[in-house]
Formats: structure tokens, C-alpha cells, sequence
């Protein structure tokens, strides 16, 4: 045998064994950035000895163009709810086997029973973690400017009056025309997931009244700028403005930070757990999603990353700075007054972009 | 087996070497010109067909997201091909997209302006000096490449906004009491693009700038030209292709730039290269989105072509 053919003789090997392999021993995990504990991932690999490719995104929209566009490869996807919907209606989603998950009774029956209305009895998705869209404020910034008040309203960024006296400081709001559409839309009284031109427009009006006064749209800069103190209130994600909290407390620049959840209402979003059809390994994806489920992984998560988890035997094992923060797990009169965000139609998405970039634009 | 069958193989096979031979002192030739084509064919006119196709059909909720031009079926024996012009009808119909491409081709002209500016006495005393300066010089436009251009912008935006370094000096020397607001405005957009794109306008201009003679520049002084004179009427025209070179390697990619905008820009600047991500993601429209994009480089492509072909012309003559 010539050296030449000794090693081709074993890169075919391994190759062959690179493929045994792969039929079992690994999982392709596309999740949000820092959305989990990293140790998770290391004890599910010692555990079972997948190894996992964990790959992140940091929006749903690129996570969607990469599903639709095919052959993605990966065998879990976290999705959030209204996207989920939609995309259930191309078809890249496979049904979750659930006899294959031992731990489906942890999780809280009664937030499962809202995300039906994403997901027709709950066939293609394990939820993970759930937040709210709310307020996040720098809380002597806007008291040197409105006094002594309560700051869990929506007039913080839609009252015109209110708007006038923080502009000085900034305010950043989502650069996501559906959720702040929707909140607007509720905040004017009307259906937040209403789709008529005549809704659409009395939400428009409202954000075009105050659109001078904002400093940006944007979906990731506040967190940062609420913890250096560039901008002193925000429209975001409960668990952005937590860590911009967390960020502000560890500079020490006296720089502090609360989130609220509007009384006037607002968004619950769930980010689900689903499996693409055509995931090349959903034997390992079906494990993972078991091991999300055990308390103890789901309560490391809740912990480290500082959003809630939809699951009751996690609640013991939660930190007490986590589970009593109402910005993370609010109260039951809180929470009834939260709405999901529906997916919306082509036809709609197309004139809610055009309206969103007009406001932005201010044409 | 006959002789002359034997004959006939022979015969065939001495013109079939042959062939083989003529063939591959071709093949050879013809590598080595067409890698520069099949570069082209693979990175440019390969995935523009690829986006005109998508841009001739119609969003749909499937995977991918548009319907097929193409569409048989062999056990009813049809053939179906289906072409839809819908997108370029409604980009015409609707004034938002020619807005958002004056607007891009406005932000583009007036950083390519600045741009040139800027690199113009750069690329000036790069081509009068001489040995080590002249690399230390060269080293000095090329190196900021080495770092990630995502990383040079943020160090823009450390610099630019409200308690930034600009703002902290400006205010600590007592010449402003309040601070600037430069971050989300089109000033900072502008900022970002000449930095970033300087070195493609030094560059050209810079090759251009160092084949000049310069024994023109003292026939000129000798005939009574004042030194502006000469600038204007020599080293100006003589400089002409790399101001061209350079202005065009800044205002096409400009026009599509979709980070700096995004990362300094304010909510207001409205660029085709964000029309085209909203399209795409918002929307998911991808064929729409494809329409958007054949038609910027429609745009952009005729005019640089006719440039080119004239200068070519000039060149020859």
C-alpha cells in the first residue's frame, strides 16, 4: 500500500465516522444571543454526549429568512410566537413527539393555554421563556424633569406634553413596527391587533404626535444607552432593560435604571421551542427540549438571563432578586392585562412598513 | 481484423492525439484569460440572475417565499411558465422608492465629494515624497484596514455622541457649555463614510498622482505659471482617471451602504440599502426586495458603463 493511498484510506474513514456521528451524536441549536446559561450546554453535552453546534441571532427576522430560504440545518429554533404562526403556514415546522418528553408537566398550563392561539393545541412548540414589552427609565432623570409621579404609563413615550419635557434626555424606542404598532393601537383604545386602515391610523397618529421628540428607533442601542445615561427612557424588552439595570449597577456611575410594565397594557411574547422539518438530527432536538424542560436547567436560565420561564417546577429553584422582580414575573392582575401580537397578513405587514418608515422618516 | 481497418484506427487515433494536442495548448491559453471571466461569471452575473429571477415572481407563504417561474408537471403534461412584471410596475407607481434612491444617491455624492477632499492632499504628498516617508505614509492609510470597520464605527459613535470624547474636550476647553448632538444625524453618516471609504479614494489617486512628470510642473513655473495655475491646468487634468477611479470605488458601494447609516444615521435618513433590508424582512417580500435592488444597479451600472466607455474612447484617440 502506497502512502497516497493509506491516507485516503483513512480520511474515508474518518469521514465515515464523521457521519456515524453526526446521525446521533450532535445537535444544531439556533437560539437568540444571550439567552442561556452557557453551563446548560456544557451539562446537556456531558450528560448525553451530543456535542452542540450553538449558533445565535439577534432578531427574528433573520432567523425567518434563513428557515424560508430551506436547508438551514438546524434542529432547534426559538421562534417567537407571531412568527411561529406565520411560519407554521409554510409548512417548515415538524410536529413535537411528546411522548418523547418526560418532563411536559412542568411547564404552566395556564400561559400554555395563550400561546394556542399561535399554534392550533399546541402541536409544534415547547415554549422557553416569555417577557414582556414595557418601559424602561432612568429613574432621576425623569423625576428632575416630572416630579413625583407613578412612571408605569404609556404616556412616557406616547403623551405629547410628557414627551416635550424628556426630549432633552432621550428617548429610544423598538425599531419593530408590529409590537409598537400594536402597543400604540391599544394605547389610542382600539384592537392592538386590528388590521383595518382606520385602526392603523389612529395608532400612526399617535407616534407621529411625538416622533420629533424621540431620539431614535432602534432595537438594541438602548440597552446600553439607558446604562451610560445617553437615553433616559425606553420602549424594550423587559430583559434588555434588566440588564441595562444590571450594566448601569456594576459601572458605578450612579447611573440607575427600573423597568415597568405600562398599566395601560401591553405586549406578552413567548419564545418557543420548534424543530424545522427538515432538522437532520430531531432525535437529539427532542432531547434538548426534555432537558429545557427539567426545572433545574429552566430556573439556571431564568436566573442568568433574567426573563421568565414557563415552568412551575422551576419557580423553588429561582433566584429571590428574579422571581419577586414584577418586571419578570409580574402579578396576575399585571399579567391579565397583557395581549399577544397575531401574525399579521402580507397585505397588512406592507402597509404597516410603509406607515412605520413614514413616521420614521417623518414624510 | 483487415489492414485497412487497421490503418483506419491508426489514422484516427495520430489525428485524435493531435487534436488532443491542439486542444490543450488552447485550453491552456484559455484558462489563463478566462479566470478574470469566470470570476465574474460566479461573483457578479451568476447571483445577478439568480436576484432578476426572484424579482419576476411573487411573494408567497412556502418555501423559499416566492412562486416558481417554471412550473411542470409531467404526469398532466403541462409547462407552465409564468412571468410577473408586478414589482417593477409598482416600483414605478409608487414616488417612495425614487425618493429613497435620490436620497441615497444624495448622501453618496456628498460624502464622495468630502471623500475626495480629504484624500486629495493625502495622496498629494504621498506621491512627492520619497522612500521611508513615502511607506510610513502608504502604512498609515492601509493599516486602519487591519481592525474591523464594524469596530472603526463603533469607535466613531464613542466619539460623536452626547458625553463622548469630542463633546468632553470641547466642553472641559470652555468652547461649548452644551454638549454637540452629532450621533443620529446625517453629519455623523457623512463622518462615517469618508473615514471609512478614504483609503479607496486615496489609493487611485495616489497611482495617479506618482506616474506624473514632474519636469511639466517646472516648464510651467518657467513659463510664468503661479503655483495654483499649474495645480489647475497640470497636475488636476494629469490626476483626472484616479479622481474618476476613486470617486466611483466610494459613491457605488456608498449608495448601498446600509451599516453606517444604521449604526451613526438618524431614524429620519432614508437609504435604499434600508428600503431594500425592510422589503426583505419586514415585508418578506423577496422578490420586491430583488426588484429593488436590479433597479439600483440599473442605476448605477449605465452611467458608470457610459463614463467608462467615453473615458476608453478619449484613452484611445
Amino acid at each position: 500500500m502506497t502512502i497516497k493511498k493509506a491516507l485516503t484510506l483513512s480520511v474515508c474513514s474518518a469521514l465515515l465516522a464523521g457521519n456515524a456521528l453526526a446521525d446521533d451524536k450532535v445537535l444544531n441549536i439556533y437560539n437568540w444571543s444571550d439567552y442561556i446559561e452557557p453551563e446548560a450546554i456544557t451539562r446537556f453535552e456531558q450528560e448525553t454526549g451530543i456535542k452542540v453546534n450553538y449558533d445565535v441571532y439577534d432578531s427574528n427576522e433573520v432567523l425567518e429568512a434563513k428557515l424560508m430560504a430551506g436547508g438551514s440545518g438546524y434542529d432547534v429554533v426559538v421562534p417567537t410566537g407571531a412568527f411561529l404562526e406565520r411560519q407554521l403556514q409554510a409548512g417548515i415546522y415538524s410536529k413535537i413527539d411528546k411522548s418523547k418528553l418526560s418532563n411536559l408537566g412542568n411547564l404552566d398550563a395556564a400561559l400554555v393555554e395563550k400561546i394556542s392561539s399561535h399554534d392550533e393545541g399546541n402541536l409544534h412548540n415547547i415554549p422557553y421563556a416569555w417577557g414582556t414589552v414595557g418601559l424602561g427609565y432612568n429613574v432621576d432623570a425623569v423625576k428632575a424633569r416630572l416630579g413625583d409621579m407613578e412612571f408605569d404609563t404609556l404616556d412616557l413615550i406616547f403623551n405629547p406634553e410628557v414627551t416635550a419635557k424628556l426630549k432633552d434626555c432621550g428617548i429610544g424606542v423598538l425599531d419593530s413596527p408590529a409590537e409598537v404598532m400594536a402597543i400604540a393601537q391599544n394605547y389610542a383604545g382600539v384592537d392592538p391587533n386590528s388590521e383595518s386602515k382606520k385602526d392603523l391610523k389612529k395608532g400612526a397618529e399617535v407616534l407621529e404626535k411625538v416622533r420629533g421628540d424621540y431620539k431614535y428607533f432602534h432595537s438594541g442601542k438602548y440597552i446600553s444607552d439607558l446604562a451610560n445615561g445617553d437615553v433616559c427612557v425606553a420602549l424594550g424588552y423587559n430583559g434588555d432593560i434588566l440588564q441595562a439595570q444590571s450594566r448601569a449597577e456594576e459601572a458605578g456611575q450612579g447611573v440607575n435604571v427600573s423597568y415597568a410594565i405600562p398599566k395601560e397594557g401591553t405586549l406578552i411574547w413567548f419564545d418557543l421551542l420548534a424543530i424545522p422539518s427538515d432538522a437532520p438530527h430531531p432525535e437529539a432536538a427532542h432531547r434538548f427540549i426534555d432537558y429545557i424542560l427539567q426545572g433545574d436547567t429552566a430556573a439556571g436560565i431564568s436566573n442568568y438571563v433574567y426573563y421568565a420561564v414557563p415552568n412551575k417546577a422551576a419557580e423553588p429553584l429561582l433566584n429571590e432578586d428574579v422571581i419577586s422582580n414584577p418586571g419578570i414575573y409580574p402579578s396576575e392582575a399585571v399579567k391579565a392585562k397583557l395581549f399577544a401580537q397575531k401574525a399579521h397578513t402580507a397585505r397588512f405587514d406592507r402597509l404597516l412598513t410603509r406607515t412605520w418608515v413614514n413616521i420614521k422618516t417623518g414624510r | 481484423m483487415s489492414a485497412s481497418k487497421i490503418a483506419w484506427i491508426n489514422d484516427s487515433y495520430a489525428k485524435m492525439t493531435r487534436y488532443n494536442f491542439f486542444r490543450r495548448v488552447n485550453w491552456g491559453r484559455f484558462s489563463v484569460v478566462s479566470v478574470p471571466y469566470l470570476w465574474l461569471a460566479i461573483f457578479f452575473f451568476i447571483p445577478f440572475v439568480v436576484v432578476f429571477k426572484i424579482s419576476l415572481s411573487e411573494a408567497a407563504i412556502a418555501v423559499p417565499p416566492y412562486t416558481p417561474i417554471l412550473d411542470w408537471n409531467l404526469e398532466e403534461a403541462y409547462v407552465t411558465l409564468k412571468i410577473s412584471l408586478s414589482n417593477y410596475l409598482f416600483l414605478l407607481e409608487d414616488d417612495f422608492y425614487l425618493s429613497a434612491y435620490l436620497s441615497s444617491i444624495k448622501v453618496a455624492a456628498i460624502s464622495t465629494f468630502f471623500t475626495l477632499l480629504v484624500a486629495f492632499p493625502i495622496a498629494y504628498l504621498m506621491a512627492r515624497t520619497e522612500g521611508s516617508t513615502r511607506a510610513l505614509l502608504l502604512a498609515l492609510v492601509i493599516l486602519p484596514f487591519w481592525t474591523s470597520f464594524l469596530l472603526r464605527v463603533y469607535a466613531w459613535m464613542g466619539l460623536l455622541k452626547k458625553n463622548g470624547l469630542i463633546n468632553e474636550t470641547l466642553m472641559s476647553l470652555g468652547l461649548i457649555d452644551q454638549p454637540l448632538i452629532m450621533m443620529q444625524t446625517d453629519f455623523a453618516v457623512y463622518i462615517g463614510i469618508v473615514y471609512t471609504y478614504l483609503p479607496f479614494m486615496v489609493l487611485p489617486l495616489y497611482s495617479a498622482l506618482e506616474k506624473m512628470d514632474m519636469t511639466l510642473l517646472e516648464a510651467a513655473e518657467d513659463l510664468g505659471a503661479r503655483p495654483y495655475q499649474s495645480f489647475f491646468l497640470i497636475t488636476l487634468p494629469l490626476a483626472m482617471p484616479g479622481v474618476i477611479a476613486g470617486c466611483l470605488l466610494v459613491f457605488i458601494p456608498a449608495v448601498g451602504e446600509f451599516v453606517i447609516p444604521a449604526l451613526l444615521g438618524g431614524s429620519d435618513t432614508l437609504m435604499i440599502g434600508r428600503v431594500l433590508w425592510d422589503e426583505f424582512f419586514l415585508n418578506r417580500d423577496w422578490p420586491m426586495a430583488s426588484g429593488v435592488a436590479v433597479v439600483m444597479l440599473i442605476i448605477l451600472v449605465l452611467p458608470i458603463m457610459l463614463i467608462r466607455n467615453s473615458q476608453g474612447k478619449e484613452g484611445a484617440a
